[in-house]
């Protein structure tokens, strides 16, 4: 029987190599929840058996019951009758399933239902989710939602909500984009009125809004009359309600299953989310920086699932009477793949991983005047900062290049219907734009490589005694990391403003290959056994990364001198 | 309301390889991954869906090894209230008789009184489909055989709808009841992941000492603890059935094999008839002959 955890040795080995002791620790309170709840563990080696248990059985899920229904709702899509949004059928199946087995909380605390696991063993989860069916993601995904009122709302906010989502009762959005706030959040201009009574109502219009027809939202709304920026925006919390117009929903090129919706607010009853003013700043930030996780873990699935499929196709495949993965155009595109979703793996999981770390750390520092300790959240959390948009930039590029790929190794087959790679490919081609485009990315990502955060850290993985096999691939992450700090210090050199965004993107490029070098000869120090695709996917980032360093150490202007006559 | 689910651990039989069968044509059953067998979770999936809608208790009760406790684990995990496994060495080799006859004599010593018995239609490993009529006749109770929905239970009754291929019956029976449930039914529930973190830590009466020794205990204390945290498999021999010795186990089994034979359906062995009278005619009378019919 298929599962996309236990058959998968990539996912396998981050599973037994995961370094999460401090982080389940922390949230097992030294482990005394199991004096309280029969589920909490009595030990890391028995959180681990536990977290093992419930990822197979959501391999086994995703593989077994949410794969052979992709297709279908692809092709049937969610609906929109009578004002009203249904879901396709296979999606209220999934749905179904997904409830039953309680896995639509994995991260909030018992208290509130949830299984209080760490975050990255949710992006794990997400990634097979997104393996069999990159649209159910979307909703399965929303648990950010109910993970965002649980740091942020008040306690009666927490306990009238967060135990409906944990049971899987209701279903979250989170409203934030409008016709003219897309990118640019801080021009949001839904407006929410206090009442007398100190109630909220919100007036205006949302749209591109995923799962728009939940039944609990947080919503992104200007509370601060005569504001124009981010800092006049407030979280609010709304219940779904006749005042909560569903007008349409949107007809999309891939994730059918998941429905886009365009909003109208007439004076829609709203509770304020934590404080005035932090809406954007504060909240959705921290929301988005898990939602941009959730989506680098996204794309990883569906590159997986595309690579799966090209590769079955090429083995089976026969042209020139041998199968076409004999032909070298045709291996290399596969060997591409694999070695370039295993570094997106690891640097989505390590970002997550960092997300975890850095809550932690947080969290103990309010209880704690200890200097290192302040020095050391404040470390991990650059780095998560930097690692976070690099991720989801990486990942989700890397999404569209494996299913690209993966159709051109079916040839005309891939054009057709019949076969999944076209819709892996239209479904892969939002992960770039949502959540942030990989534009946006770039900037977020652009600050910790400029102020050094991402060199120290990969100084940290970098600088240390290699096992003498891996001299070779150790020098060369050397030279990337160089070639990476050279570039930093040209730009802050030039101080040119115009210059340094131009070249942000080769910058963030050559960051994020910089990075996987690291964190893939980093496994191969663990484990000889991944010394053969760090081999791989070093040789075929060095030439990328030097290029890069070329591009930016060259201060051409042409582009940005003659841009009106060039474009 | 109290519903027993009979379960048996089979092999898993859609997962062979050329090694499972011996050279005398029996399993080789240490080959084999052992499962829960398949029928039996449609039978599990309807009384945690009459549960779900009448209230009541699911306990789930099977017989075999120690290592059987496994699908009892995977009961709990799925939702079931209570366990039961029913192994002594005395009952292996049992046929259906003695079988029927130990599970049965479990219902009336411990389970009693009971409103509904929920089993497969059959087991994969040696597919009789005999267990669960001779159960109910053992009882005295009416059984209803190829139940794919339970659509009302009210006033001691209950409204089934059977599936017998070609057509549907909607029947009604008084409780208490047995239904036997085949695949076409439902589709089981999965385990549920807090239940799942839970439940994994059940343990059988075999496996106290194993348990005892991992963690540095005593087995009373194990035993003590495992108890008070609803994680005690309860495990029954023949002593705690009141079983009579001579109706268990290999002694209790009239069924004898004389001989197993491995058929493998090959494309010679078919015969085609032409769609007429004449070659129906012809059909009716071979089947006649090899004693298919009649």
């Amino acid at each position: 029987m298929e599962n996309y955890f236990t058959d998968n040795p990539d996912i396998q080995w981050h599973f037994e190599h995961l370094d999460l002791e401090e982080i389940v620790e922390a949230l097992e309170e030294g482990y005394t929840q199991a004096g309280h709840y029969d589920d909490a563990p009595a030990s890391y080696e028995d959180a681990r058996e536990g977290y093992r248990a419930v990822l197979e059985m959501l391999g086994a899920i995703a593989a077994q019951e949410i794969a052979p229904l992709a297709a279908e709702v692809d092709r049937e899509g969610a609906h929109f009758e009578d004002g009203k949004v249904r879901y396709a059928a296979g999606t209220e199946r999934a749905l179904k399933v997904l409830r039953q087995a309680g896995l639509m909380a994995f991260t909030l605390p018992r208290r509130y239902g949830g299984l209080n696991f760490p975050g990255v063993l949710y992006t794990m989860a997400t990634e097979m989710i997104s393996q069999a069916d990159a649209s159910l993601m979307n909703l399965f995904g929303l648990q950010d939602i109910a993970e965002t009122i649980y740091e942020f709302a008040d306690e009666p906010l927490k306990e009238k909500y967060l135990p409906l989502f944990a049971r899987g009762e209701v279903t979250g959005a989170m409203i934030l984009t409008e016709p003219e706030a897309g990118s640019d959040l801080q021009s949001v201009r839904l407006k929410a009125v206090e009442q007398p009574d100190g109630t909220w109502r919100l007036y205006g219009v949302k749209r591109f809004i995923t799962n728009g027809c939940a039944e609990v939202s947080l919503v992104l709304a200007r509370s601060e009359e005569g504001s124009v920026d981010g800092r006049g925006l407030s979280m609010f919390l709304v219940e779904r309600c006749p005042e909560l117009v569903v007008r349409r929903i949107e007809n999309k090129l891939g994730i059918h299953g998941s429905p886009t919706c365009e909003l109208q607010f007439n004076g829609v009853p709203a509770v304020l989310v934590g404080q005035r003013r932090l809406g954007l700043i504060r909240y959705v930030m921290s929301l988005m920086n898990g939602a941009r996780v959730a989506v680098a873990a996204q794309a990883v699935g569906i590159a997986q699932a595309a690579y799966e499929e090209a590769r079955k196709y090429a083995e089976k495949r026969v042209q020139f009477r041998k199968p076409i993965i004999e032909f070298p155009q045709v291996y290399d595109m596969l060997a591409r793949m694999k070695s370039e979703i295993q570094a997106a793996r690891a640097i989505t999981y390590e970002a997550s991983r960092l997300m975890d770390l850095r809550r932690i750390l947080e969290r103990r520092q309010e209880s704690s005047r200890d200097p290192a300790l302040r020095t050391r959240a404040k470390e991990v959390s650059s780095w998560t900062s930097v690692l976070t948009p690099m991720a989801k930039a990486y990942a989700s590029e890397m999404a569209v290049r494996a299913a690209y790929d993966a159709i051109q190794i079916h040839g005309g087959a891939g054009y057709m219907r019949e076969f999944p790679v076209e819709r892996l490919w239209r479904d892969a081609r939002i992960t770039t734009i949502y959540e942030g485009t990989t534009q946006l990315q770039v900037i977020g990502a652009l600050g910790g490589i400029l102020s050094g955060a991402l060199s120290q850290y990969l100084s940290l993985k970098g600088e240390r005694d290699y096992r003498p096999e891996l001299a070779r691939l150790a020098l060369l992450a050397r030279e990337a990391r160089e070639k990476l700090a050279s570039s930093v210090t040209h730009l802050k050199a030039l101080n040119d403003r115009d210059y340094t965004d131009y070249m942000s993107r080769r910058l963030v490029d050559m960051a994020c290959d910089c990075l996987a070098v690291h964190l893939l000869l980093d496994q191969a120090q663990r484990d000889p056994a991944r010394l053969l695709v760090a081999e791989k996917f070093i040789t075929d980032a060095m030439p990328r990364i030097r290029m890069q360093a070329e591009y930016v150490a060259g201060n051409e202007r042409i582009t940005i001198e003659k841009r009106a006559e060039l474009i | 309301m109290r519903i027993v689910v009979l379960a048996k651990q089979v092999p898993d039989t859609k997962n062979v390889t050329g090694e499972v069968m011996k050279p005398d044509g029996t399993l080789n059953r240490a080959a084999l991954a052992a499962v829960f067998n398949p029928e039996d979770l449609n039978a599990l999936e309807m009384a945690l869906d009459l549960k779900d809608r009448y209230g009541g208790e699911v306990i789930v009760i099977t017989m075999g090894p120690p290592r059987a406790a496994d699908i009892l684990r995977d009961a709990l995990c799925r939702g079931a209230d209570r366990v039961i496994l029913l192994s002594d060495r005395r009952f292996a080799g049992a046929d259906t008789l003695a079988t029927s006859y130990t599970i049965a004599q479990a219902i009336t010593t411990h389970l009693m009184p009971f409103d509904l018995i929920a089993c497969g239609r059959q087991a994969i490993d040696g597919d009789t489909a005999q267990v669960p009529p001779q159960v109910a006749e053992k009882l005295g109770i009416p059984q209803v055989t190829y139940v794919v929905e339970a659509i009302e239970m009210s006033n001691g009754r209950m409204r089934l709808r059977r599936d017998l291929g070609r057509r549907e019956e909607i029947v009604e029976a008084e409780l208490p009841l047995l239904i036997t449930v085949p695949r076409t039914a439902n589709r089981p529930r999965w385990p549920n992941a807090r239940r799942l973190l839970k439940y994994r830590h059940a343990r059988c009466g075999f496996e106290l000492e194993a348990e005892a020794r991992r963690r540095r205990a005593e087995v009373h204390q194990v035993l003590a603890d495992l108890k008070a945290r609803g994680l005690y498999i309860e495990t029954w021999g023949a002593e705690e059935i009141q079983a009579d010795l001579s109706r268990i186990g290999l002694g209790g089994s009239p069924t004898k094999v004389k001989k197993v034979d491995s058929v493998v359906l090959k494309g010679r062995s078919l015969r085609f008839f032409p769609p007429d009278d004449k070659g129906i005619k012809e059909l009716v009378g071979e089947l006649i002959e090899e004693r298919t019919f009649g």
